[in-house]
C-alpha cells in the first residue's frame, strides 16, 4: 500500500507537524513500509474470525466512585513548558485557522 | 391536543422551507470522582489540584472506569426509553488541542451505551396550540470532559488571545452525550426538549444540569430544506448559554441559511459560533471528517457487559419522570402552567411533602409558584438550603385558613420561615414577631369605631350608596392595626358600625 505525498501531508496537518517537501518524500515510502507491515494481519482474517479489540476476555473492570489522592500542584506543572496563574501556558489556541 | 401537527413551515421569497434541527447535548455527571480516575470533581477549587497521572495521560497510566458513572449514564438511557447496550466498548478519539493532555478524549464510538430512545414534549406553538412532539434518541454515550482554557489578550473569544492558560481540573469529569434524531422542526420543540431533558436529568440527580456552568451544553446541528425533500447541508451551532439563546440561534440560523440558497448560495458543512451580543452566527472552523479523528477502540479499556439483570435493577430505580409528575399535578388540579413550574422548579418534594401534611393540592401549589418560588429565586436559594419543608408550608395554609394570618402577614412570616433556615416553624414565627391577624372583636371593633368617628364624610358617601368608599376605610383599619386586621372581619365589623 503507498501513501501519496497528499495523504502523508494530510496526516501530518492532524498531528500539528509541518513537513518539507522533502521530508514528505522521505516518509511516505516509511510510513507505506509499516501500512504494509501492518496489513498481514488482514491475511489470517477470515469471514468467521470476528474482530477484537483486546487480547484478555475480560469486561466491566470497573471502579467504586471513592476519591483517592491527587499530585500537588507542584507536581502538576513540574513539567510545564511556562507558567502562569497556576495554569499550564500554552501557545494561542490555533483551531481558527481552518 | 393534538398527538401529532405539522410544524409552521418558513417563508422565503421563493417559496416555503423546512426547519430541520438536531440536538446533542452534553450533560457533566456529579460523581464524586472523574471517569477514569480517583480525582475529585469538585468544582470552584484552585486549579490544577484535582490531576494525576491518568487524567493528564502520562505514559504508563491506566484508566479505569468509575461504576457510578455507568450506572448513571445507563439510568438517564433508560430514562430516555433507550435500549441498553449488551456490550458496549471506548474509542479514542484524536485530535490536538491543548485542553486534552492527553492529545485524545475517550469517547464511545461504534456501539454506545444507550441507543434509541426518545422524548415526548409538549410544546405550544407560536400559535398559541398546544402540541406533542415526540424527538428521537439516536444515541447516548459516556466521555470525558476537558479542561478548562483561560484566553489571554482579550476576553473570551479565541481571537486575538495571545495565551491560553489550561486548568485542568475539569478534564476528565464523565460527560454524558445525548443525540438526538434531526426530529425538531421548529425552535420552541428544540428548548422543550433542552428544558425536558435538564428536568429529567435533575429528577435522576445525576447532574445539576446548569446552564451558565456548563454542566448541561447544547450544540444545535441546523438545516434547512424544501418541504418533503432530502435533508439539507447543515451547520454546527455552538456557544449556546441558555435555552433562549437556543431559540434565538436556530431561527437566526434558519433565517441565514435561507437568505444563502435563495441567493443561489451554497451552505457549506461548518462550526458555527453563536454571538449572544449581536444574535448572529460566524463561521467558527470547517468541520473535521469523521475518518480525521482517527477513532480507534482504546486499548486501556475493557469492554462494559450490561447483564438483563443489572438493567433491570436500575430501571427499578426510576424515579416518577418529570412528565409523569406533572400529569399527576394536574389530576389533582393544579393547572398545566403551575405543574410545570412545580416540577422544573424543583418544587415537587416540598409540593408533595405539604400535601402528604395535610394541604390542600391546589392552596400549597399557587403558594409553591407563587411567593415561594418568589423568595426563594430572590434570595438565589433552594427549598432545601432555605430548610424550607412541605411540613412549613402545610402550616402556612393552615394558619391562613384559620384566620390566624392574612394572605399578606403569610408573606412576611414566609419570609421569616426561610430567615431563620427552617429553624422556626411559621406559627412560632408569626407570634416571636407579632404577626398573627388582629381578629379579636373587642380590640377590633375599637379601632373600627375609632376609624368610623373619624371619617364622617366618608361613612356618610357609603350610607348614601358610594359602596366602594368602604375600602378607604378598610385601609385605615389596616394601618392602625399593621396589616394584621383580619379583613372579612374588618369589613364585618365597618358594615356594621355604619349602618348602625
Ligand atoms: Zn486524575
Amino acid at each position: 500500500m503507498s501513501l501519496s505525498p497528499d495523504e502523508v501531508r494530510h496526516v501530518a496537518g492532524l498531528a500539528r507537524l509541518a513537513l518539507t517537501d522533502e521530508e514528505v518524500a522521505e516518509l511516505a515510502p516509511q510510513l507505506s513500509s509499516i501500512l504494509d507491515y501492518a496489513e498481514q494481519v488482514g491475511e489470517v482474517a477470515a469471514e468467521d474470525v470476528p474482530a477484537s479489540t483486546h487480547p484478555f476476555p475480560l469486561a466491566n473492570v470497573l471502579r467504586p466512585d471513592e476519591p483517592r489522592p491527587s499530585l500537588s500542584r507542584e507536581d502538576v506543572l513540574a513539567g510545564a513548558p511556562e507558567v502562569e496563574q497556576d495554569r499550564f501556558a500554552v501557545p494561542r489556541i490555533v483551531a481558527e485557522e481552518g | 391536543m393534538s398527538a401529532t401537527s405539522t410544524a409552521a413551515l418558513l417563508e422565503g421569497e421563493t417559496g416555503a422551507w423546512e426547519l430541520v434541527v438536531g440536538l446533542e447535548v452534553h450533560v457533566e455527571l456529579q460523581t464524586a470522582t472523574k471517569m477514569w480516575c480517583g480525582c475529585s470533581t469538585d468544582f470552584g477549587g484552585p486549579a490544577n489540584t484535582n490531576v494525576c497521572p491518568v487524567c493528564t495521560g502520562q505514559p504508563g497510566a491506566l484508566p479505569v472506569a468509575n461504576e457510578q458513572a455507568v450506572a448513571d449514564a445507563a439510568l438517564l438511557g433508560l430514562a430516555l426509553g433507550c435500549d441498553i447496550a449488551e456490550v458496549c466498548r471506548f474509542h479514542r478519539k484524536n485530535y490536538f488541542y491543548p485542553d486534552l493532555a492527553k492529545n485524545y478524549q475517550i469517547s464511545q464510538y461504534d456501539v454506545p451505551l444507550c441507543h434509541d430512545g426518545r422524548l415526548d414534549l409538549d410544546v405550544t406553538t407560536d400559535e398559541g396550540e398546544q402540541v406533542t412532539r415526540r424527538v428521537g434518541i439516536e444515541r447516548l454515550h459516556m466521555e470525558e470532559d476537558t479542561g478548562k482554557s483561560l484566553h489571554v489578550g482579550e476576553s473570551g473569544r479565541l481571537h486575538g488571545a495571545e495565551k491560553s492558560l489550561i486548568d485542568y481540573n475539569r478534564c476528565g469529569i464523565p460527560l454524558l452525550e445525548i443525540v438526538s434524531d434531526p426530529d425538531i422542526r421548529d425552535p420552541e420543540t428544540a428548548q422543550a426538549y433542552l428544558r425536558e431533558l435538564q428536568a429529567i436529568v435533575r429528577t435522576l440527580g445525576v447532574s445539576d444540569a446548569r446552564m451558565e456552568e456548563g454542566s448541561i451544553r447544547c450544540d444545535a446541528n441546523v438545516s434547512v430544506r424544501r418541504p418533503g425533500e432530502e435533508l439539507g447541508t447543515r451547520c454546527e451551532i455552538k456557544n449556546l448559554n441558555s435555552v433562549r439563546s437556543l431559540g434565538r440561534a436556530v431561527r437566526y440560523e434558519a433565517r441565514r441559511q435561507i437568505d444563502v440558497l435563495e441567493a443561489g448560495g451554497e451552505i457549506v458543512m461548518e462550526t458555527r459560533h453563536w454571538d449572544e451580543g449581536r444574535g448572529v452566527t460566524e463561521t467558527l472552523r470547517r468541520k473535521e471528517s469523521v475518518t480525521d479523528y482517527r477513532y480507534f477502540p482504546d486499548p486501556d479499556l475493557v469492554e462494559i457487559h450490561s447483564s438483563r439483570a443489572w438493567v433491570e435493577q436500575l430501571r427499578a430505580r426510576l424515579p416518577e419522570l418529570p412528565a409523569a409528575s406533572r400529569a399527576r399535578l394536574q389530576q389533582a388540579g393544579l393547572s398545566a402552567e403551575q405543574a410545570a413550574t412545580i416540577v422544573a422548579g424543583g418544587l415537587l418534594a416540598l409540593h408533595d411533602e405539604a400535601v402528604a401534611a395535610g394541604a390542600e393540592p391546589v392552596a400549597v401549589a399557587n403558594w409553591c409558584t407563587g411567593e415561594v418560588t418568589g423568595q426563594l429565586s430572590s434570595a438565589a436559594l433552594t427549598p432545601a438550603e432555605a430548610g424550607l419543608t412541605g411540613a412549613h408550608v402545610a402550616e402556612l395554609v393552615a394558619l391562613i385558613d384559620d384566620g390566624t394570618l392574612s394572605t399578606k402577614l403569610a408573606k412576611d412570616v414566609l419570609a421569616g420561615v426561610i430567615e431563620e433556615r427552617g429553624a422556626v416553624p411559621p406559627a412560632e414565627v408569626a407570634e416571636q414577631r407579632g404577626l398573627q391577624q388582629v381578629s379579636d372583636e373587642g380590640e377590633l371593633q375599637g379601632i373600627v369605631d375609632e376609624v368610623v368617628a373619624a371619617n364622617p364624610e366618608t361613612v356618610e358617601a357609603i350610607r348614601g350608596g358610594n359602596d366602594k368608599a368602604i375600602g378607604a376605610l378598610v385601609g385605615q383599619v389596616m394601618k392602625a392595626t399593621r396589616g394584621q386586621a383580619d379583613p372579612k372581619k374588618t369589613n364585618e365589623l365597618l358594615r356594621a358600625a355604619i349602618e348602625a
